[in-house]
């Protein structure tokens, strides 16, 4: 039954979703069509969808990992952004523009750079938590908004392209730092790597024993405790790890769709990603599901914003309703109403 | 007279077990009429089904000679039933009268209640403060609270589920004169136990219970523990073979052991002292909640804080060495708590072997060897008798005697040298309980060093080769196992031994009036 609840959730967003068309004057038959199903109607489609879904997979497998122990790191996004701040600020020192100094080693270690520009904004929220027992809901939530102010500082200053008319974004990267990609479609290297997390988190969770602390650490911290596992060390592993995986994500959104730094890196992937990692049970194969959905949002939305003239607020809209869906399928599901006299 | 309650021929089948088989029961206004059975034998399911939590398949239910339909606890209330469960239901931030205007419907006010509540507790010699908040309050003193809030419904059958599992002997016995009081009144009292002496003391009438069947009404006064334990378990009880032996040499040392509290409910630890030798079994005696559970952490090394020198395990001082290290020295444990602490309810009983086996045996290079946990958790249920259909069973689904012998089991395969065992018997019914503890006393057989923290006296009596008794979180001298008699000990509970704290006074130093055997 629990398994079956994100499918229910659907129905009802989709329910939800016909209701609000009629509200808003569209038919809802076309308006869930443009929505749900156009999107899946081509290649370029289905490769828009794939550029969405990597973000989303990466930030959410780290989370569900978090989540899974009880440490609730909801700032995913602002490590992303610092992932893409630090494999920017890799690429832009060693690509002087006239080509060549790329290639695959470079990209693999602008990626690295990313992953560990993530871990180390995650870092700061593990060492709160763990030296003053800082709620770490509230820090991760707060470093988001540090880190994009911090992206904006630095893409109005130094990392500001020189010959870019004083615009604040920097310098497109050279093709030799960009990411490989599925040619004619923008669908980069990004989405493999996010789907063999996604396969090593779902071994690391069902075949570790550093998986198995985890699943105690969170079930049953007194257990945990009893068996001798730390959950200082879990509290570290969970936020550097899901802290990492964000900051992977952001270097592949700079150094694939994007190919430069600049003020908006991320649709608010890492928020997103909080809802992927619910709807997907926290399950890493679930999660991968759960991230198809929420990207073929983000792609239905922009088709009817042009197709039927719908407001851009669609996609969180959608978002929004599925997770609250969720949120009551599974209420309902444990609980049952009574009322009151 | 009609019987104040009878049972025609209640069944109750679960999917997997037939809880209740046609059962008949009837008790008598006034009566005290125990309910015997192991775990598993259906007493909870026929409880519930009585005060309305659970719908039987077939069968009747007569009150008062009238037959009744009890759909929920509301309706048992109304009709006259109380309830004393066996794990009590009280918040521990709110007051008692608080407590107690949760459970009745909205209206009454509480300095009425708590009125009530003081006339109701007086009149049956029980001491309840109605203002006191609960985690002030002793496990004996909550167990009065439960038990007033059941009285003040008036009932006319109160229905008791293993009310002695947290008492001291003393309370016990304050326990029962209430209870006699109670029948005296006219109250029927259903008492559910797996206590032989108790039930032989306390009750009337006895109805034994075996795989969801009545297996025998008989009066318990006129009864031997041999011949009631052989209705529940349709067998003679394994008799625990003990041989005396001399103690080996030293294992564990613990000297000058003082431990601040963690939190504001727990028990300060001061000047613990004792030694514990290969080949024996040290008896903790002691109510719950005098510093046990601090002990015990300080053993198993979930909390480090003690000073280093102040535990000595075969020499080297390891006071706060981790968890691990104390694994890998041989040390194992079973704490009192099976769910949340002992095992994950969600997970398998393959999954729960891992807790306490990440050796080389069951993990390599940080991969689980699934074969081998499979293999070796399939070992502990074959040889422990643990029901449970296999290693993918969820711990939580298993009853928790089920579950106790699966932990002690676990802890007994990996063949420890020292085995700090809290409460192993706690809740297990009698087969299961002899068999727990003629595991234990192999191992002692085997030169293991066990410390054994119980409440049940009895077992105490019966394993240790030493005593000693813990009290405001102290600990008494040591009592032979030949010194040590019920009423003594009972009196150490509280804290009286002679030159409590002086740590010379040897366990030579009995109290006066002692038969030496």
């Amino acid at each position: 039954m629990l398994w079956l609840s994100p499918l229910l959730a659907l129905l009802l967003t989709a329910l939800c979703g016909a209701l609000m068309f009629i509200g808003v004057g569209k038919s809802p038959v076309q308006g869930l069509h443009v929505l749900l199903v156009a999107p899946l109607s081509s290649l370029q489609g289905w490769a828009e969808i794939g550029v969405k879904m990597a973000p989303l997979l990466l930030c959410a497998i780290g989370l569900a990992l978090c989540f899974r122990a009880n440490v609730f790191n909801i700032g995913a996004e602002g490590q992303l952004v610092v992932g893409s701040i630090a494999a920017s600020a890799f690429v832009l020192t060693f690509d002087d523009g006239s080509g060549g100094q790329g290639g695959w080693l470079m990209i693999a270690l602008a990626v690295l750079a990313g992953a560990v520009g993530g871990a180390f904004w995650a870092s700061i929220v593990a060492w709160l938590r763990d030296r003053f027992h800082a709620n770490e809901i509230l820090v991760s939530l707060m470093l988001v908004y540090v880190a994009e102010l911090l992206l904006s500082y630095l893409v109005h200053g130094v990392m500001r392209d020189p010959d870019g008319f004083g615009f604040p974004q920097s310098r497109m990267f050279d093709d030799d730092f960009l990411l490989p990609i599925l040619p004619g479609t923008r669908l980069h290297v990004g989405i493999i790597l996010a789907g063999l997390v996604a396969l090593w988190a779902w071994l690391f969770l069902a075949r570790l024993l550093a998986g198995f602390r985890l699943t105690v650490g969170g079930l049953a911290p007194l257990a945990a405790r009893y068996a001798g596992f730390s959950s200082r060390r879990a509290l570290w592993g969970c936020l550097l790890g899901s802290g990492a995986l964000a900051g992977v994500a952001g270097a592949c959104e700079v150094m694939g769709p994007i190919g430069q730094l600049t003020p908006s890196v991320s649709p608010g992937y890492g928020f997103a990603a909080i809802i992927v990692a619910f709807v997907g049970r926290l399950h890493p194969i679930g999660v991968i599901f759960a991230s198809f959905i929420m990207a073929l949002f983000y792609i239905g939305g922009e088709l009817s914003q042009t197709r039927l003239g719908m407001p851009s607020a669609i996609t969180g809209i959608f978002q929004g309703i599925l997770l609250f869906s969720l949120l009551a399928c599974d209420v309902l599901i444990h609980q049952r109403l009574r009322w009151r006299s | 007279m009609p019987p104040r309650l009878a049972l025609h021929r209640i069944s109750k089948r679960y999917p997997a077990v037939l809880a209740n088989d046609a059962v008949d029961l009837a008790v008598e206004p006034g009566e005290i009429h125990a309910v015997l059975g192991e775990n598993g034998a259906g007493k909870s399911t026929l409880m519930k089904i009585i005060y309305g939590v659970v719908r039987p398949d077939a069968g009747e239910i007569h009150w008062d000679g009238q037959p009744v339909q009890v759909d929920n606890p509301a309706a048992a209330r109304a009709l006259g039933l109380g309830m004393v469960f066996q794990h009590f239901s009280l918040f521990d931030t709110l007051t008692v009268v608080e407590n107690i205007a949760l459970g009745l419907p909205p209206g009454t006010p509480l300095p009425t209640l708590a009125g009530q509540i003081t006339e109701t507790a007086r009149q049956y010699g029980l001491e309840v403060e109605p203002l006191r908040h609960v985690h002030t309050l002793s496990v004996g003193e909550r167990q009065r609270v439960e038990i007033v809030r059941a009285l003040l419904g008036k009932p006319r059958l109160l229905i008791l589920d293993e009310p002695t599992s947290v008492l001291t002997p003393q309370a016990v016995q304050r326990l029962f004169d209430v209870l006699r009081q109670l029948a005296s009144e006219g109250c029927s009292i259903l008492y559910i136990s797996h206590k032989l002496d108790e039930i032989r003391a306390l009750c009337h009438r006895c109805t034994v219970m075996r795989a969801g069947k009545v297996t025998g009404v008989c009066d318990p006064r006129e009864e031997t523990e041999a011949s009631l334990s052989r209705l529940m378990i349709g067998a003679d009880l394994p008799v625990p073979v003990r041989q005396s032996r001399a103690p080996g040499p030293l294992r564990l040392q613990v000297q000058g052991l003082d431990l601040e509290r963690a939190h504001p409910f727990a028990t300060r630890l001061e000047h613990i002292h004792f030694g514990l030798h290969e080949g024996e079994i040290l008896g903790v005696a002691g109510v719950s909640g005098n510093g046990q559970q601090e002990l015990m952490g300080v053993l198993s090394g979930e909390d480090t804080r003690a000073r280093p020198d102040s535990i000595v395990l075969d020499g080297q001082a390891m006071g706060q060495r981790p968890v691990s290290w104390r694994r890998e020295h041989g040390m194992a444990f079973v704490p009192e708590e099976r769910l949340g602490r002992g095992a994950v309810p969600e997970l398998s009983l393959g999954r729960n072997l891992l807790l306490t086996h990440q050796g080389p045996n069951t993990v390599r290079r940080g991969w689980i060897r699934e074969g081998a946990v499979h293999r070796l958790t399939t070992d502990v249920i074959r040889r422990f008798g643990v029901k449970a259909p296999g290693p993918q069973a969820q711990a939580g689904s298993l009853s928790g005697g089920n579950l106790q012998k699966y932990i002690v089991g676990r802890e007994v395969i990996a063949a420890p040298r020292v085995l700090i065992i809290a409460q192993p018997t706690w809740g297990v019914d009698v087969g299961a309980a002899a068999r727990i503890r003629n595991e234990l006393l192999a191992l002692r057989e085997a030169g293991c060093a066990l410390l054994l923290i119980s409440e049940e006296l009895d077992e105490l009596l019966e394993l240790s080769d030493r005593l000693v008794v813990m009290a405001k979180g102290r600990m008494s001298p040591a009592l032979s196992r030949s010194e040590a008699t019920r009423a003594q000990i009972g009196q150490w509970m509280s804290g009286l031994w002679p030159g409590a704290g002086d740590l010379a006074a040897s366990s030579g130093a009995a109290a006066p009036g002692v038969q030496h055997a």
